[in-house]
Order: C-alpha cells, then sequence, then structure tokens
C-alpha cells in the first residue's frame, strides 16, 4: 500500500456495458503517484463512464481494476474515502450554505466536526470564495460553483482527484483561474485525473494523457510525444471561398506530409509552414486567409480519429 | 491528517445489517443525514412547528365540535367512549402515516432527481443504505416530536384512560417508520410528479375508511376484511389499544405487521437506491 511506485490506478481491459451498448470497450491505463494524467476525447468517448468507475460510484462490467491497490467492487467505501470527486455537473447541495456544502460534506467521511470546520475556512480560501462562506450556492456563478466543488473534493485530503471536464462551459478567466488552482494541487503532489475535451487544457494540465474515441483509447503519451510520434512541427491552415475548397484538395497534396480536408478549411502538415505557404501561392492558389501555427493535440486527434474534438 | 483518515475508515458500522446487505450499500453512517437535515431546517423551524397543528386541528373540530352530536362510540373492547376519544388515537396514526409518506416520497423524490444530492453523498464513503436508512429516521425524528407534542394534547384533553398509553409514542414511531420505509421504496419506482397522484389515491381512503372516524362494525362482513389488511387500520387499531387501555396479544400482531413493511421497505429502498444511483 505504501510502496510509491505501484500505480494509484490500473486498468486492464476495463469495459462498461449500458444494456447492449458498449460505452468503454477494453481500456488499459496506469495512473502513477503524482502525475496529472488525462482523458482527451469527444462527447460521448467514454470518459465519464471510465471516471465513474473509478470513482467507485459505478460498477465495472469487465476487466480488471484496481484504485489504490483495491478492487472497487470489494473496497467501494474504503477506496472512496480516500479519494476527490469533481463531476461533470455540479452536484452541490442547494439547501445549505458555501461553507455547510463543505462542513456536512466532510461528516459524510466521518471527518469529525472540529476537523471540517477549520477544514471548510481553509479550502474556501483556497477556492477564493471567503467572501460567499455563508452564501446560498445556487446564486453564485459558474466558476465559483465549480471551484467550491473542487474545494469540497479536497475536504477528505484525498490522495487522488477525479476531475470530470472541470471547465466546460465556463468563460475564459474562470478557466484560467482554475487551471491556477489545479496547478497549485499538483504542485502540492495531489495526484490529479483529468478529463476533457479541450486540447489547451489537456496541454497546460496533463504530465501523460490518453486519447479517447468511441470507447477505445487510440494512443497514450506526454503531450509533447503524442505532437512528435502522430503529427509534424508545423501545420498550415488555408481557407477558401465556399465551394472553391475541393478544386485545390489535388493541387496542394503533393506540397504537404498530410492534407485533411475539413469542411471550412484544409490543413497541411508539414515541417515548414512558410515553405508550403510560398509552394502553395507559386501554384497559383489563392485562399482568402492562410495560417501557420505549431501542431497541437488537436491535430493528433485529428489524425488518430479522422475526427475533430470540438463540433 | 492521516489519523482521522483512519478513524474515518474503522469507524465504518457493523453489525446484522452489513451481513444482509452486499458490500458497498452500507456503512453505518445514516445519521450523518439526520445531522445534515438539522442544519438545513436550522433557520426553518417554524414550518417544522406548523406541522404540529393539523392533528391538533382535526381533533378540535372532529373530536370536539362533531363529537357533540355523537353521544357514545364502542370502543376497541365494546366499551363506550366519548367520540374525541375514539378518533384522537386514530388521528394519531393518521399523522404518522401522512407525515412519514409526505417526507419519504415529494422529499426524497426532490432530492434524487433534481437536486442530485444523493449522487453526491454516494461518492463518499456512503452507501445507498445510509442514505435510506438516514432519511427514514429524519422523518421519524420529525414525526416523533408531533406525536409526543399530540399525545401531551390528548393527555390535557382527558382523552388518554390508560397507562398503556406511554407506549403510543414508541408504537407512533414504528408506524411512521414503517410508512417511511414503504414510501420511499414507492418513490424509487416513480418516473414524474404525475405518479405522486398514486400515492395520494392509495393514502386518501385510507385516512377516510380504516376506522379513523367510524367503527368497523359499520361494514357488512367482506369489506371488514379488506379495510383490515390496511396498514392504517392496523396502526389505528394498536394506538386505540394503547390509549385507551384495551390491550390484547392482537397488538403482537401489529406490531410485526409493522416490523414486516418497515424491514421490507429499506431493503428495496435501498437495493432500488443502488441500482439507479450506481449504473
Ligand atoms: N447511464 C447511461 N445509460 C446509457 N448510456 C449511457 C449512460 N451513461 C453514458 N451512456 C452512453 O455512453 C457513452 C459514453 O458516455 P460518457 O462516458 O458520458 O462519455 P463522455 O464523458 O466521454 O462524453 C455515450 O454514448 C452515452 O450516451
Ligand atoms: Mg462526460
Amino acid at each position: 500500500m505504501t510502496t510509491v511506485d505501484l500505480p494509484l490506478v490500473r486498468a486492464s481491459g476495463l469495459t462498461k456495458h449500458f444494456g447492449d451498448f458498449e460505452a468503454v470497450r477494453g481500456i488499459d491505463v496506469e495512473v502513477r503517484r503524482g502525475e496529472a494524467f488525462g482523458f482527451l476525447g469527444p462527447n460521448g468517448a467514454g470518459k465519464s463512464s471510465t471516471m465513474r468507475m473509478v470513482a467507485c460510484t459505478s460498477p465495472r462490467t469487465g476487466g480488471d481494476l484496481r484504485v489504490l491497490g483495491m478492487d472497487p467492487d470489494v473496497d467501494g467505501p474504503r477506496i472512496r474515502s480516500r479519494i476527490g470527486v469533481v463531476p461533470q455537473e455540479d452536484n452541490l447541495d442547494t439547501e445549505l450554505t458555501a461553507r455547510q456544502n463543505l462542513e456536512v460534506y466532510g461528516r459524510y467521511f466521518g471527518l469529525s466536526r472540529a476537523h471540517v470546520r477549520s477544514k471548510a475556512v481553509e479550502l474556501l480560501d483556497f477556492a477564493q470564495l471567503a467572501d460567499r462562506a455563508d452564501h446560498e450556492v445556487e446564486p453564485l456563478s459558474g466558476g465559483m460553483k465549480r471551484r467550491l466543488t473542487i474545494a469540497r473534493s479536497l475536504v477528505n485530503d484525498p490522495d487522488l482527484l477525479l476531475l470530470d471536464e472541470p471547465t466546460t462551459g465556463l468563460d475564459p478567466q474562470a478557466r484560467h483561474l482554475l487551471w491556477d488552482r489545479l496547478f497549485r494541487l499538483k504542485q502540492s503532489g495531489v495526484t490529479l485525473i483529468i478529463t476533457t475535451h479541450y486540447m489547451d487544457e489537456a496541454e497546460q494540465l496533463c504530465d501523460r494523457l490518453v486519447v479517447m474515441d468511441g470507447g477505445r483509447i487510440a494512443a497514450e503519451g506526454s503531450p509533447q510525444d503524442l505532437i512528435a510520434r502522430h503529427s509534424t512541427r508545423e501545420v498550415l491552415e488555408l481557407r477558401f471561398a465556399p465551394g472553391d475548397q475541393d478544386a485545390v484538395v489535388p493541387v496542394v497534396t503533393p506540397l504537404a506530409d498530410r492534407v485533411e480536408v475539413l469542411p471550412d478549411r484544409l490543413l497541411l502538415y508539414t515541417a515548414d509552414g512558410d515553405g508550403v505557404l510560398d509552394a502553395v501561392h507559386a501554384r497559383g492558389v489563392r485562399p482568402l486567409s492562410s495560417l501557420v501555427r505549431r501542431s497541437s493535440l488537436e491535430d493528433v486527434f485529428l489524425r488518430l480519429t479522422g475526427r475533430t474534438l470540438v463540433d | 491528517m492521516t489519523h482521522t483518515r483512519e478513524r474515518a475508515v474503522s469507524r465504518r458500522g457493523s453489525g446484522l445489517v452489513l451481513r444482509i446487505v452486499p458490500p458497498g450499500l452500507y456503512s453505518g453512517r445514516g445519521g450523518v443525514i439526520v445531522e445534515r437535515a438539522l442544519v438545513v431546517n436550522r433557520r426553518a423551524w417554524l414550518a417544522i412547528v406548523s406541522g404540529f397543528f393539523e392533528p391538533v386541528l382535526f381533533l378540535l373540530s372532529l373530536g370536539v365540535g362533531f363529537g357533540q352530536l355523537v353521544s357514545e362510540v364502542a370502543g376497541p373492547g365494546g366499551q363506550p367512549l366519548s367520540y374525541a376519544t375514539f378518533v384522537a388515537p386514530a388521528l394519531l396514526a393518521a399523522s404518522a402515516m401522512n407525515g412519514a409518506v409526505y417526507d419519504a416520497t415529494f422529499n426524497i423524490f426532490f432530492k434524487f432527481k433534481y437536486a442530485r444530492l444523493y449522487d453526491a453523498m454516494l461518492a463518499t464513503p456512503m452507501g445507498p443504505l445510509d442514505i435510506a436508512i438516514g432519511e427514514i429516521s429524519w422523518a421519524l425524528l420529525r414525526g416523533g416530536l408531533y406525536s409526543a407534542a399530540f399525545l401531551l394534547v390528548m393527555l390535557g384533553m382527558g382523552l388518554i384512560l390508560s397507562p398503556w398509553a406511554l407506549l403510543a409514542l414508541p408504537a407512533a414511531l414504528l408506524v411512521a417508520f414503517a410508512f417511511a420505509a414503504v414510501g420511499m421504496a414507492a418513490t424509487t419506482f416513480m418516473r414524474s410528479w404525475q405518479d405522486f397522484d398514486l400515492v395520494q389515491l392509495a393514502v386518501l381512503p385510507m385516512f377516510l375508511f380504516s376506522t379513523t372516524f367510524f367503527p368497523l362494525s359499520v361494514y357488512p362482513a367482506g369489506v371488514r376484511v379488506v379495510v383490515q389488511v390496511t396498514p392504517l387500520y392496523q396502526a389505528v387499531e394498536l394506538l386505540r389499544g394503547l390509549t385507551t387501555g384495551h390491550v390484547t396479544w392482537a397488538a403482537l400482531g401489529n406490531v410485526a405487521y409493522f416490523a414486516v413493511m418497515a424491514a421490507t421497505g429499506v431493503v428495496v429502498a435501498g437495493r432500488r437506491l443502488a441500482g439507479l444511483l450506481l449504473k
């Protein structure tokens, strides 16, 4: 149990069925102590189903799963006492204030009243909600509710924190504030598992991640690894007037390592974006606009699945 | 920090319940739900107090007002009782039923379906059976206060004829427990607010016809059997026997009836909640 290199989560051949539908189709994952691990995938990939199995709130259909070295089917309550869960949808207790949400939740873990009282003060501070401590939670903004939910998940000083789409639906400022809090947690040694369909979030927060699609894992590695392995250094994006795009594809295809055709633009994968752009112009192709950028996880996803992450 | 955690784990309850339910459904921590309810209701005590008045108003209207028109009613052993003495224990039984059913259906459906409160609880070491037991305990605590207050009113009005009435409070709690457990189990089958009309359809006729307001002898023999199997009839019999001092071995039958009803309700509610929430 105390072995430092024992993985906190180890899944092999893990599956989850809902009736006939296979939401998770046999995945292998290992999360090590102290890392921030990500599940990157579009809606319906099976991220939440996986998280709920790890959180011991959804029994697995098949395969093997160990969380903190224990089997969720046998030791669910014991595992849950040592993890923190931020579900995809906030489920704060709307009949309680922010402070009471933390205190009462701590009591569900069997923590003493005195302990949860001081813990709540500490966590309200961490979540930057001290001035809202005794307010109802319903009127709080989306970002504040999210921070309170994260604070709540920390009430038992978890060894492992599960965050299901922590920033979906938040405005950019609220997202950055939240990322900052998650960074601090990571720095303090908490192991994080994060699901997201934002590639910038995955790149910012995750040491290692898996790309998930249709209940399967398509690739695994650090963000830099994945980009190096599955994409080129640069990408040239070309936009055309509606209807013009199809005619251009055969012309530009020989110029790049690979071309992806999206409904609204062409992506040309290459080590040298500017060089290819010059070549495109030299062939008489006149895009409405062009952009050279570095490859991202979005490109990795497109490469692996043929689809975009956010539609 | 580690020591608090160790304690949290070792405090998991033990005993019979743990042996008959699958692991993970119960961690012996239902009391925290009562604690939550106390926090929620700290500021809502007026609403709680108001719940006490309903049966008292019924008692004043029917027992005292309407009772003037009725000279005497035959009590449990056939002895003549004033109408107020006859109707008061039945109102106690009916209010135990109504309070428990209301708490276990409307309130729980809301928390379950809309507030997602139980999803949050199940991410902690608590299990579905903790939720069932905790919610039912809270309903009982509140119902117990109402029952005790109502019994005091009966005492003040001279409607208690026997020291057996001391057992009326635990008996009323048992009745409430059974109704709350079955109500909660029923709630886990409900899909929308419309389904609650069915609850009314079960509760209201029982309230009106389970010998609450008139003795069983008014019914023809065939109908009597139907009335006698209803839980409210069983409750009225038990409580009327205790407050009027006519206690027979049949009271044990009533107690057994509610013990079975309560145990079945808790197990079904716990399992159904597990099936619905732990998908
Ligand atoms: N309780 C459920 N019952 C039936 N199907 C479900 C249930 N939960 C999820 N699914 C289905 O499983 C698939 C994966 O869902 P989910 O794990 O929520 O994906 P993600 O979190 O990656 O968006 C989806 O197609 C979803 O409709
Ligand atoms: Mg999801």
